[in-house]
This record gives structure tokens, sequence and C-alpha cells, in this order.
């Protein structure tokens, strides 16, 4: 996703001269078109994310949209309280583009690993997170929100060639989209991991159960309207995330089922701890955490088995007395 | 001398009254952090900043990194007619835009400030920003020497020297104190110049209660090329107030109607 994201921002970069480049000395053979094209506009400010934020956050506030680079746990938790004191408080345009969503940095480590990025961006108001599920959606994505008035994060892909089938790259701001439709469950995923839910609900297909994806890439603004309209319609949901199961989409889901009082019940497959001792790819965290597709398939037999889960709780026939 | 003397709109004197009525009213602290650096706000107010509107947008900008002093940023605000009386008696009230630490809700606070560590570093950016758009604006950040403990301000200040941003200035004031102790005794910044010269900003130590010499220094800053630019101004916590000079308590303490009195008393205001 580095690449289109690269590949739109030199695009937009061409019509708009408030667009600056900064990265914390990361991007090697992403940056260097914009870098060669923009050099005035592209900085290296060096290994210091917080002095990037907050030369981001004085640049913003000059009238410039600064886009600054690093990898997602870099870009987000060292400088937590610049992004929370400079552009959230002071609303300024900063961008904050990290890349590794959940595990894909594997052995890389814990260090490496955006384990948590869109939770803590949840908790600050005024911050769209954007967090893009396959390579062409990303350039779309990027195109709709990089002039929003208000901070933004872009969670991206590290890999390039991610193509989630039905999507067809579309991207709105604040607005889901379906790219499986069937009435046993809802499944409900944002990122990358989009794919293995695909895979998931096309096995399933198979196996003669219908299931309705929603492609999340888009938080504060999210889509709650359309995600309870959804739910609504379903016994259970099962919200799909490289990221914590806490904090992230499925606390969003959480949030906006419980807030409706909807009778449909949340269950969240995420990453569940930081893992330390042992390393391996992206393939090999995923399994253990059950990111896969089989893994997938698996959770939702065994939950459509259970007694109960036919229709919609708040359609069943309440009991006498 | 005398022409630059003439130019003083900011009275210390003054400015100390505001600070000590405005302390006593809300009765709250911090007023030995606002005490010592009033000589530096009235210069920079008086003769430095070249700030024809607050909304300007070619101003000099100016941050108070040192957050916790705000009350003297406020009062020189009152000393010139940007904000009123009345407004400058909300310090510290329910619903007040003057809180004990700035914030840019305020006309004329360009960054809000009172986490340490972070104000040089939205300096830098906005430094950076007048580079680009060729505009002459300078930028002034007051930080504590104190301040110099936050590994994030080392950042800045590598970055400003690397891409020589002559049009960024500095100033520390060096009260030798911090919250629970004196700066050499909990992390010593010893010594603190050399520290700045040998990360490359053209350096210069000040008496920080002298206001001619820290104009003639500030002016001479005014280059258009060139490092960056540190004015290490010595001055005393609490400065102008016998009981609270060089006193930690005054870092947190409010004042006794008498400790006012005697206050307003050394600082030539008392009936």
């Amino acid at each position: 996703m580095r690449q289109a994201f690269a590949r739109a921002l030199l695009e937009l970069a061409a019509n708009d001269d408030r667009i600056l480049l900064l990265t914390a000395d990361l991007g090697f053979m992403v940056w260097e078109p914009f870098a060669h094209t923009y050099p005035q506009r592209f900085l290296n400010v060096g290994v210091a994310e917080q002095n990037m934020i907050a030369l981001a956050t004085g640049l913003a506030d000059s009238g410039f949209i600064p886009f600054t680079y690093s990898i997602a746990t870099f870009a987000t938790l060292r400088p937590y309280e610049f992004i929370r004191n400079g552009p959230i408080h002071h609303r300024l345009p900063v961008r904050i583009v990290g890349v590794g969503q959940g595990h894909e940095y594997g052995y890389a480590g814990p260090t490496h690993h955006g384990l948590e990025d869109v939770g803590v961006m949840r908790l600050q108001p005024g911050i769209t997170i954007i967090a893009p599920a396959d390579t062409e959606q990303t350039g779309n994505a990027l195109k709709a929100t990089y002039d929003l008035p208000g901070p933004v994060y872009y969670r991206l892909g590290k890999n390039d060639h991610v193509s989630l089938s039905g999507l067809n790259g579309r991207f709105t701001l604040a607005r889901a989209e379906v790219i499986r439709e069937g009435d046993a469950l809802l499944w409900v995923t944002m990122g990358a991991v989009a794919v293995e839910v695909a895979r998931a609900a096309d096995t399933l297909t198979r196996k003669g159960i219908s299931s309705t994806v929603l492609v999340v890439s888009s938080l504060n603004p999210g889509p709650e309207e359309e995600l309870a309209e959804f739910a609504g319609r379903f016994p259970f949901v099962i919200s799909v995330e490289a990221h914590y199961a806490v904090g992230g989409l499925g606390s969003f889901v959480s949030e906006v089922i419980a807030e409706r009082g909807l009778g449909c019940r949340v269950i969240r497959r995420g990453i569940s701890s930081m893992v330390s001792g042992t390393s391996g790819d992206q393939n090999y965290y995923d399994a253990l955490f059950g990111l896969t597709a089989e893994s997938l398939v698996e959770l939702a037999t065994r939950e459509l088995q259970q007694p109960g889960q036919g229709r919609p709780s708040r359609l069943r026939t309440p009991s006498p007395g | 001398m005398v022409f630059l003397m003439a130019e003083i709109t900011i009275p210390p004197r003054q400015l100390r009254t505001h600070i000590l009525d405005q302390s006593k009213r809300a009765n709250v602290g911090h007023i030995g952090s606002a005490l010592s650096i009033v000589e530096i706000i009235s210069v920079l107010y008086s003769r430095i900043l070249r700030i024809p509107h607050p909304r300007d947008a070619t101003r000099d900008r100016f941050i108070l990194s040192k957050g916790h002093a705000a009350l003297a940023q406020y009062s020189a605000f009152c000393l010139k007619g940007w904000i009123s009386q009345d407004t400058l008696n909300t310090y510290c009230a329910n619903g007040t835009r003057l809180g004990v630490h700035p914030d840019n809700a305020l006309e004329g606070i360009d960054f809000s400030t009172g986490s340490l560590g972070h104000g040089l570093a939205y300096g830098a950016g906005s430094a950076l920003a007048a580079r680009l758009r060729k505009s002459p604006w300078n930028v002034y950040v007051l930080i504590s020497d104190a301040e110099c403990n936050e590994g994030s301000l080392w950042e800045t200040v590598m970055f400003a020297a690397h891409h020589r941003l002559s049009n960024l200035i500095v100033i520390v004031d060096e009260n030798q104190q911090q919250a629970l102790g004196y700066t050499r005794d909990i992390l010593s910044l010893h010594p603190l110049a050399e520290r700045w010269r040998a990360f490359g900003w053209d350096t210069v130590e000040v008496d920080g209660h002298d206001m001619d010499e820290m104009a003639r220094v500030m002016t001479a800053f005014r280059k258009t090329s060139g490092p960056p630019h540190a004015l290490i101004a010595h001055t005393t916590f609490g400065k102008g107030v016998s009981f609270m000079e060089g006193r930690l308590e005054w870092h947190y303490l409010p004042m006794s109607d008498d400790q006012y009195q005697q206050a307003l008393k050394e600082t030539g205001e008392a009936p």
C-alpha cells in the first residue's frame, strides 16, 4: 500500500503546494520519487519522531499540509503526547502515516508490530483514522481525505500487492463497503486482513453458508449508522482486525451495538497479546492469533452451531412472564 | 541607551504588580517562575517582537514553552491593550481563557503549552514555514532551564542547527530552579551555554534582568542566514520579592495577605 500511497501523494502534490513530506528516516524505495520531484518539500528529520510531529504542527499552523511518515508504532506511540497537545488540541491538518498493520513486520519483532495504533488514535477526538484494505483503495482514500481540516492518521499495510475482490477501490469517508452479501452472519473487518475474511466467507458460501462482509476503512468518524443497520439483521457479528481486540474495530463495533441496544452478539477476533520470546513471519503470527481464512471459517462454523443463533435476539419472541 | 529606554512600553514594575495582584486574587502559585521572566517578557513585547496585530500572518511568533509562567505573558497583553483589565481579572476563574498555562484560544497565544519540551519543536516548524514561504517572521521560544532535561528538546536543537534556522531564537530562563529543587542537585545542566554551542547554536549569555543588554543581543540576532540563536538569560527565581528569590516553595505557594503587601512594597506598588 505504501507505493500506492506514495504515487497518489505525488499526484496530489503536483496540484497542491501545501503538501509537504516529512519522514523520520524511513521509506527506502518508497519516497525517492517525491524527494527527487520536490526536494524543497521533502524533509528527512532524522530518527526523531517527536520532533517530526511538532515540526509538522508548526508547519500546519502556517498553512501547510505536512505528511509525517514512519512505522506505525514509531509514528503514533513515541510522539503520542505531541500528537495530543499539538494537532489534536490545536485542530491542525497534520497527517500521520504509519506503516505495518498488525504483524506485517513479522520477525522484526514486537517493537515493529502495529498492535494498538488505531486504539490510541481513536481515543483522541477529531483525528480521522484511515486504514485501507487494499492497494487500489489506498490511493482513493488518500485523495478523498488529504485536505480534511483536522488531523488524519493513515494506517498503511506493508504489502504493496493486496487486492480485495469485490472492493474495486471504493472508499467513502465514514461509510463501510459491502463486499459480500449473505444472511447467516455478519463479518466486519478493517485493513488488509479483509482478504482473509473474504476468503473465509467464500469458503463458507461453498458450504452453503452465506455471510455479509463489511469493510470499514475509516473511523473517527466511522460508519455507525450503516453498521447498526446491518447488525440489527444478524444474530452475531464477528469483527476481524490485525490489531488488539481491545480499542480498535472490535471496540467500535461493540460500542455501536451496545449503545443502540441491538440484540446482536459481538465476537472480536484480533490480537490478544504481545508475543515475546519467539518470532516468525507474518503468517506465523496470523496463524497464532487466528487471523487466517481457515481459522475464521472454524470460528464462524463453531459459533453458528451454538443454540439460539438462528435469528437476532431482539426479534425472538419474549419468554412469557 | 536613552532612546532604547524610551521604547519600553511594558514597564517591569507594572508587570510584577499584575503578577502579584492576579496571583493573590486567584490564590494560585507559579509566582516565582513568572517573576523571573518579567524583564525578558518586557523586552520582547516592548522592543523585539514585530507583531502589528496578533492575527497578522507574517508577525513574529512567540511561544512561551515554560507555560507555567503564562501570567507574565497575560500581564503583558493587558499592558499592550490586547486584553482588558477585566479579562485579566478572569485569570484562573471558571470559564476563563486565561488558565495557568496558555491556550491558543486566547488571541496572542501562538501555541498552547504546559508540557515541557514541546514548544521549541513547534517553533522550529513555524521557523521552517517562514523559510518555505520566504516570509520574514522570526520565532522566539522561551524555555526554562529545567526544560533542557527533556530529551525531545535536543531533537529540535540538532534539527534547527542542521538546517540553520537563523530565524529561530530560543531564550533560556536560567533561574537554576525546578519543581523539586535546584537544577544543580537534580540534573546538572552545566555547562549550559557550552552545550548549546556544541550543538551548533549561536549562543550568548546575558543577565536576564538587564533589558538593554538583552535588546542589544536579540537585535543582533536578526540576521538572514547562519545558525539558530540561543540567549542564555541568567535570572533570579522570584526576582523582585526578597522572600521569594531563590526559594523553591514559590514554585507552588499562593501568598498570604501579609506576604502580598510585603511583595507589593518591595516591587514599588504598595501605598
